[in-house]
């Protein structure tokens, strides 16, 4: 097997979509987040405000997305259609509620009617919790293991057996941390009244976090089976877990120093730790089978040819560059506080 | 109703409503790019407040582009599991650069583009627009490459036996400019450009019918008038190039257009007509030997019919790839006539003088898009019983672990979501048609 500085182009190719998927959580995760908190804004104004203030950059942080799953039907195939074809009902509802999300942004402000906005607001808001909290769902299925038999074919129930009591702690542990990320956001691009509202908001996203977090970590240690056998195999990894709670830990302190842009960065590095230790919990496993572990899905059996993949890590170092130039550009031009102007949604 | 044909129904109207957006947001973007380049190079403030306006109407065909396509590129995984294990080695790679390489790019700029007006220069902004319009023809590309390879299959191996059988790349470049890519990546293009132009052309009739915004409409008019026709135009040829690697690539294609049953005879070429699939008979109006001389460029020289392929490796539904063949190819060339007509009266001076052509400009904006989607629905019919030409047919590669009910459940909500998405889209593009151009006093924002 083809290797690059020593790990394995699978492995490696692992090592991208994590990546992928962790910039798609951090920048998507304030944007859902922003608009999970979409109700709590009394004001017609506010709302239009936390709208617009990821207005110019939400299209641009959905390429995450587009990017992360070109990415895992590229690499891992199988992983790809396995997890989607068995979570099919949670992934239509998935693409329904971003349909309705990016549709509530254009729509909402072109009619000044109450009874249209009001609409919008409500649809806005749901898609963005259900968007979050499927995310949330669907990692804790791939946590909990799929009933996968031989060929990967699943055996699971069809339409409501996604709704584990474990998935739906880690859907609400989701959906808290996106909305600490989106206060955060909101507290960076905003002034005034709908400033110190928010700044009241995020110690209730926090507390939400830290009671779902709690709950979820306490459930997968007792009732996960084999999720700490590769934690005792490196006991370095025990780091990540710490880190994670030192980061959360960091976000209130930042906030009440005014310094939302770095507690943007901790509460980014919040998720990108936990999201090391997803990773880490799994690796090299993508799909516990919990019919059998020899059906798992792996990033061995499930990635593309040596070819591809080579071909693909090429791809990925010419295009990351580039894609970094525009995002830079895109964030400077967009820096500071939200101005509403002709052009705002 | 099985599995399988609910998948099909559901991945056809998902992309062919898909496709009414992302076409315009070429042909717009195309347009707006040359009309914020004319405001940059003239300073002419006409031509700032067209980019304006037009790129408002980019925004939502965009913005709706974005959101249905979106759900394409996770229904090969949700519908198509065994397709996408299949072909993941090289249709995925080619997804994945359309992300980085082409979304990545509109995207970012997408938000100058709108928001950044009073934000950046206006050699900025420009620059942002071109970025988008690169980005839109990029995607297409990948997206084109992708498919092209599902029809004319190149530079890769099949890998394992059985369930476990897939398609590996073994070169590259090859399975990107595989035999069919180049000239379907052209014809889409072109198809976009027309859309678009078309959709100028159709606004700004209207305008001129209304004797509304006169001295800005005659403008954009001529602008998207000149793309039309050379267009029209060019894309009559990457069609027929296009044919000639079909006859090449995928014959029982070729033979189903044009209803040539016969193994090895002369074939016809037909003007309109029926196909009676049962009785192998053709019903229509047409030049004895035309598709031959077409490929061959010999009235006698025979062309392989449909029966030299086994039953169960042709196209069933020969007459539909027949009619949106020839609906396509019908449009095209009414759209060569009334564009070369009208740049005729535009050379004497009298192009705006002709009521009845704006109302025909008025009213042709709907024939580039059914042109579009009936090109489409005649490659991707005429394909069949193939998903992967010759490798892997579409009644393999749907998911098996989908019920049909999984499928109802979600085929009726696209159709909900879908038609709210269209309505929604008519009606603020007729809003903005009304308002026009120029935008009213601003009103002062209330502060908090």
């Amino acid at each position: 097997m083809e290797t690059f500085l020593g790990i394995d182009y699978p492995t490696l190719w692992f090592l991208v979509v994590g990546l992928l998927f962790s910039g798609y959580a951090i920048l998507e995760g304030f944007d859902y987040g922003a608009g999970a908190w979409h109700l709590f804004f009394k004001k017609d104004l506010s709302r239009r405000i936390a709208i617009n203030a990821i207005g110019p950059i939400w299209d641009a942080n959905q390429v995450w997305l587009i990017i992360g799953g070109g990415a895992l039907f590229a690499g891992f195939p199988v992983m790809y259609a396995t997890m989607l074809s068995a979570m099919y009902v949670p992934f239509m509802l998935f693409l329904m509620f971003l349909v309705l999300r990016s549709t509530s942004i254009k729509f909402r402000s072109s009619e000044e009617m109450p009874w249209w906005r009001k609409t919008w607001d409500i649809i806005y808001f749901i898609s963005n919790v259900a968007i979050a909290f499927l995310l949330g769902v669907v990692l804790g299925n791939v946590l909990q293991g799929f009933e996968i038999g031989p060929n990967y074919s699943y055996q699971g129930g069809i339409f409501f057996s996604f709704l584990s009591p474990y998935a739906i702690m880690t859907g609400f542990t989701t959906l808290s941390i996106f909305m600490t990320q989106g206060a955060i956001f909101l507290l960076l691009k905003t002034e005034g009244r709908l400033h110190a509202r928010l700044t009241f908001l995020l110690k209730k996203g926090m507390i939400f976090f830290i009671v779902s977090f709690s709950i979820t970590s306490l459930y997968t240690l007792i009732f996960i089976p084999g999720v700490t056998d590769n934690f005792k195999s490196n006991p370095v990894s025990f780091l990540l877990p710490i880190f994670s709670f030192l980061a959360v830990a960091n976000i209130p302190r930042l906030v009440s120093k005014k310094k939302y842009f770095q507690a943007l960065v901790f509460s980014s590095l919040t998720m990108a730790f936990l999201l090391m230790l997803v990773a880490f919990q799994l690796y090299p496993v993508l799909l516990p089978s919990t019919i059998h572990s020899d059906y798992s899905v792996t990033v061995y059996n499930a990635a593309s040819s040596q070819n591809s993949l080579g071909n693909m890590l090429m791809i990925v170092v010419i295009g990351t560059p580039l894609l970094a130039g525009y995002f830079i550009f895109l964030y400077r031009t967009f820096n500071g506080k939200v101005k509403l102007d002709d052009t705002s949604y | 109703m099985d599995v399988e044909i609910l998948a099909r129904i559901q991945f056809a109207f998902t992309i062919a409503f898909h496709y009414i957006y992302p076409p315009l947001s070429i042909g717009i973007g195309l347009i707006m790019v040359i009309m914020e380049g004319l405001y940059l190079k003239t300073g002419n403030k006409d031509y700032e407040i067209l980019t304006r306006f037009w790129l408002k109407i980019f925004a939502i065909t965009f913005g709706i582009g974005v959101a249905t396509g979106i759900i394409m590129e996770f229904e090969f995984g949700t519908n198509w599991a065994v397709y996408s294990r299949y072909v993941g080695d090289i249709f995925g790679s080619a997804l994945a650069a359309e992300g980085l390489f082409a979304f990545g790019l509109e995207s970012t700029f997408l938000g100058v583009l709108l928001f950044g007006w009073n934000r950046v220069s206006p050699k900025v902004h420009f620059i942002s627009a071109i970025g988008v319009f690169l980005g839109s023809m990029f995607s297409a590309v990948w997206i084109v490459v992708a498919n092209s390879w599902q029809q004319t299959p190149a530079g890769y191996h099949i890998v394992g036996e059985g369930f476990n059988a897939r398609a590996e790349v073994t070169d590259f470049w090859a399975m990107v400019f595989n035999p069919s890519s180049v000239d379907r990546i052209i014809h889409v293009w072109q198809g976009a450009f027309l859309a678009g132009a078309f959709l100028v052309l159709s606004v700004h009739a209207y305008y001129i019918r209304k004797g509304r915004y006169l001295e800005i409409s005659k403008k954009a008019f001529k602008i998207a008038l000149v793309v039309a026709t050379i267009v029209s135009f060019t894309q009559l040829l990457s069609g027929h190039s296009s044919a000639d690697g079909v006859a090449v690539n995928q014959p029982a294609k070729l033979a189903a257009m044009e209803g040539h049953y016969e193994k090895h005879a002369p074939a016809d070429l037909y003007l309109l007509g029926w196909v009676d699939n049962e009785n192998q008979k053709v019903t229509g109006i047409g030049l004895p030997g035309g598709l031959s001389f077409l490929v061959h460029q010999d009235f006698q020289s025979p062309i392989t019919g449909l029966n030299a392929f086994p039953e169960e490796d042709r196209p069933g539904q020969v007459n539909a790839v027949f009619q949106f063949y020839h609906i396509m190819i019908s449009i095209g060339m009414f759209l060569i006539a009334l564009t070369f007509y009208a740049s005729f009266l535009w050379w004497k001076g009298k192009l705006f003088e002709n009521k009845w052509l704006m109302w025909i400009f008025s009213f042709s904006v709907i024939l580039p898009q059914i042109a579009n989607q009936a090109g489409w629905f005649a490659a991707e019919i005429g394909r069949q019983p193939w998903i992967v030409y010759g490798h892997l047919r579409t009644s393999q590669g749907f998911s098996q672990e989908v019920s049909a009910n999984q499928i109802i459940f979600s085929l009726v909500m696209f159709t909900v979501i879908y038609s709210l998405l269209l309505v929604l889209f008519l009606y603020s593009l007729n809003k903005k048609i009304k308002y026009g151009p120029y935008d009213e006093a601003k009103k002062p924002l209330e502060i908090i």
